[in-house]
């Protein structure tokens, strides 16, 4: 069982990153919206408040590590440049997905999307921390700053999901190759 | 009970909505900056030439580096100003949703080529 050095950074930003934050998204949005609208304030101790600013915290991480791995890291090796005279594309997956007329939709419409869109989501769960961080239960007695927060965690948790889903139909017909192969573990043969 | 639970218990706000407000229209300003840029350097070859601060990224460098600081700079200014104020915040929570929803309807190609 081996994986290669680019595959492994696919991994790190695609499962690690990228299907954690959406994981984390619908927990926050759960108790963003119990933490914002409960009328009971004794319901909450300083703690649980302390509990979600920490998890929003850590969300805040997570999509920034995602768009920038993302964007720095492996993007470079989707869009390499083919040099002259290539005939085997599969190590530039940009031009694997451009040369079948039932692959290039996964460029022109997934990747130029998703390198866009997928940056809503820090933007957006950056915002929210912010907010809740400043402002925490006293958010409940600012009903539009609350519902403006609900919505930007929606709109984060909805632009990952595109990201996300765009990342995983394009790594499934066009992967990131290439790198040191690294050796998980050995085969028994059977 | 203490002032501080006290304060959090009531149903008056301890603190002005301006900081929040600032921050929720930065982040609609900021998303709809990286829209605008987007469309810019795929619809310029210099914009994009000029958006390229990393050449293995290309464009995309530029145009969310550059988006980042719009928004970044955009809420240092708004917190500067409003932080101790009370704000419309409605109209100025529209505003950002409104930016923030053009951002992804930008953002989208289909959308993006008939500009």
């Amino acid at each position: 069982m081996e994986i290669t050095a680019r595959g492994l950074w696919t991994l790190i930003h695609g499962m690690g990153f990228g299907a954690l934050y959406l994981l984390a998204c619908s927990g926050a949005l759960v108790e963003l919206y119990r933490f914002t609208t409960s009328s009971a304030s004794s319901e909450f101790t300083t703690g649980q408040e302390r509990f979600l600013k920490f998890y929003l915290i850590t969300m805040v991480v997570l999509a920034w590590a995602a768009v920038l791995i993302g964007a720095y890291v492996i993007y470079p090796w989707y869009r390499a440049a083919l040099p002259p005279g290539t005939v085997d594309l599969s190590m530039f997956p940009q031009r694997l997905l451009m040369s079948s007329p039932t692959t290039i939709g996964w460029h022109s419409l997934g990747m130029e999307w998703k390198e866009h869109i997928a940056w809503f989501a820090p933007i957006s769960i950056t915002t929210v921390a912010f907010v809740f961080i400043r402002y925490g239960r006293d958010l409940r007695n600012h009903g539009q700053l609350r519902t403006a927060v609900l919505c930007f965690a929606a709109a984060s948790f909805v632009a990952a999901g595109i990201a996300g889903f765009f990342g995983a139909m394009i790594t499934r017909n066009a992967p990131v190759h290439g790198g040191h192969t690294i050796q998980l573990s050995w085969g028994e043969e059977k | 009970m203490s002032t501080s639970q006290h304060a959090a218990s009531s149903n008056t706000p301890t603190r002005t909505n301006g900081s929040g407000a600032a921050a929720i229209l930065s982040a609609g300003i900021g998303a709809f900056a990286l829209a605008v840029l987007a469309i810019a350097a795929d619809k310029s070859a210099h914009i994009a030439g000029s958006l390229i601060f990393y050449k293995p990224t290309g464009p995309l460098s530029g145009v969310t580096t550059t988006a980042i600081v719009i928004w970044l700079f955009t809420s240092g200014i708004l917190e500067w100003r409003w932080r101790n104020k009370t704000v419309p915040a409605g109209l100025i929570n529209a505003a950002a949703l409104v930016l923030l929803g053009l951002s992804f309807f930008l953002t989208f190609p289909p959308i993006a080529d008939l500009l």
